[in-house]
């Protein structure tokens, strides 16, 4: 669904991605992981087309992202950290989201399940860090999109919100969506993900489904067979 | 585009500065028609101020809009929009909203105290320098993320254009004196809107009689219906090129 091909990019003498290339199919939730300043949001962001990658190419369905937009309406975003207009209201943000994709089904679960229409006149600058990440969660589905890219979902969450964000994503699974989730939290990962793309200094050290991972380190819990192969060194 | 020029325009309107902004103009523009014996006059003593204010105005509050409006653009980014659109709207809201002001603020006054030509004249130079220093502030902002840079770029641009350049010129003019400056002079106008405005509107006033044989040269241009069609010209030209340059920024750059 979404093939990456010999992606680079750097800000100015940093360089963030070498030369990834991965293939991402539909069906699957993808949890990429790796430490900080791997280059994981960069990646998310330059299949958005908000950065713009050095040389390589992204491909959607067969065709490449690059200098288009139309494709976006197909993807639901749910960024690290939600920047909203401050003196706009949660109502606003929404029915000016809803406004732009206008031809669009509408899938307000989320609303619902936050509860947010209690708070739809409130400021966005005025709401806490989790409410703003609810709000990003019930926009970045709201649209039915066919591919869901969540940066850190969880973090800044409460465990309630964070357990209907978990079941919403596997219930979006099963309808054969494509669901990219960068998370730090690996007892999270397990529980949501089929596969794994780990990001080491902007290159891909491994790419593999959970269970060859735990089979190939004979491990019994995830967090232990990514350490593993964080300390020896991965061996295909 | 309309839909987001929409939400740029609520937000600039919730935002009080462009009604005081109006206010301030209507109450410069009928005090001194009201100061001043003769219209002329009281356009003149207009002139002057519109040249000094509107570039000043239009420039701080661009700049700041773009910058205040920077999480705006980047939740627009992620949909499916084009990143082009997304910045016209954010230009032709803050350009169309000052504009706005202006037309109320001086454009209302003009038309009950000095109806005709010049009025007119003056009027539509108002209109330009806000379009082209509006644009001036998007290519500052677009320059850098740093907001105090930015501001600082886009005050340098009205410091050299309002008051700097007049300086150069007359320097020019000094040190050169013995020669032929006149198509110079020419040139040297169409290089800054805010002179370029400021003769437009004088040489339609009875003050150009006092401006030498310069100024007998730029009557006998701008005084046709085809120079001063070429003065605009040129105008447009002080808006499309910063416009398209910024654009061209803002498309390629990582939010």
């Amino acid at each position: 669904m979404i093939t990456i091909e010999n992606l680079y990019k750097s800000y100015g003498k940093l360089q963030v991605l070498r030369n990834v290339s991965v293939e991402l199919g539909k069906g699957k939730v993808i949890s990429i992981i790796g430490p900080n300043g791997s280059g994981k949001t960069t990646m998310s962001k330059c299949i958005l087309g908000m950065v713009l990658p050095d040389s390589g190419d992204i491909r959607f369905n067969g065709e490449s992202v690059l200098k288009k937009y139309a494709y976006r309406s197909q993807i639901g975003y749910m960024p690290q950290i939600g920047k909203y207009p401050e003196n706009m209201k949660i109502r606003q943000v929404i029915e000016m989201i809803r406004d732009i994709r206008k031809d669009a089904a509408v899938d307000d679960e989320l609303i619902g399940l936050y509860r947010l229409e209690e708070m739809y006149e409130k400021r966005m600058g005025a709401l806490s860090g989790g409410t703003k990440q609810k709000v990003s969660a019930a926009l970045a589905f709201m649209f039915d999109p066919q591919v869901l890219i969540l940066d850190e979902p969880t973090a800044g969450l409460d465990p309630f919100a964070a357990e209907i964000l978990k079941g919403k994503i596997l219930k979006e699974k099963k309808k054969g969506k494509l669901i990219l989730i960068t998370s730090h939290v690996m007892s999270e990962v397990e529980e949501v993900a089929d596969e794994v793309l780990c990001l080491v200094d902007g290159s891909v050290m491994f790419y593999e489904t959970i269970s060859d991972l735990k089979a190939q380190t004979q491990e019994t819990r995830l967090s232990r067979a990514v350490a593993k192969i964080m300390n020896e060194g991965y061996k295909p | 585009m309309n839909k987001i020029i929409k939400y740029v325009l609520y937000d600039i309107i919730r935002n009080k500065i462009i009604v005081a902004y109006t206010l301030f103009l209507l109450l410069l523009s009928i005090g001194l028609f009201n100061l001043g014996g003769s219209p002329d006059k009281g356009l003149l003593s207009l002139l002057n101020l519109v040249l000094l204010t509107v570039p000043l105005i239009s420039i701080v509050f661009g700049t700041t809009h773009f910058y205040n409006s920077y999480e705006f653009m980047e939740l627009l980014v992620s949909q499916p929009i084009r990143r082009s659109k997304i910045f016209m709207s954010e230009y032709l809201g803050v350009s169309l909203s000052l504009s706005a002001a202006f037309m109320i603020g001086v454009g209302v006054p003009v038309l009950l105290f000095a109806p005709g030509a010049t009025g007119l004249y003056l009027v539509l130079t108002g209109v330009f320098i806000t379009f082209i220093f509006v644009a001036l502030a998007f290519l500052a902002s677009v320059i850098t993320r740093d907001k105090a840079k930015g501001i600082g770029i886009a005050l340098l641009l009205w410091f050299y254009f309002a008051l700097i350049y007049d300086g150069l010129v007359l320097f020019i003019l000094y040190s050169f004196g013995d020669y032929p400056l006149e198509y110079a002079t020419l040139v040297l106008t169409a290089l800054n809107p805010v002179d370029l405005g400021r003769v437009l509107v004088l040489l339609n006033l009875d003050v150009s009689a006092m401006m030498g044989y310069t100024g007998a040269l730029y009557k006998s241009i701008f005084g046709s219906l085809w120079g001063i069609g070429i003065a605009f010209a040129v105008m447009v030209l002080w808006v499309l090129v910063p416009v398209l340059a910024s654009r061209r920024i803002f498309k390629r750059r990582d939010m």
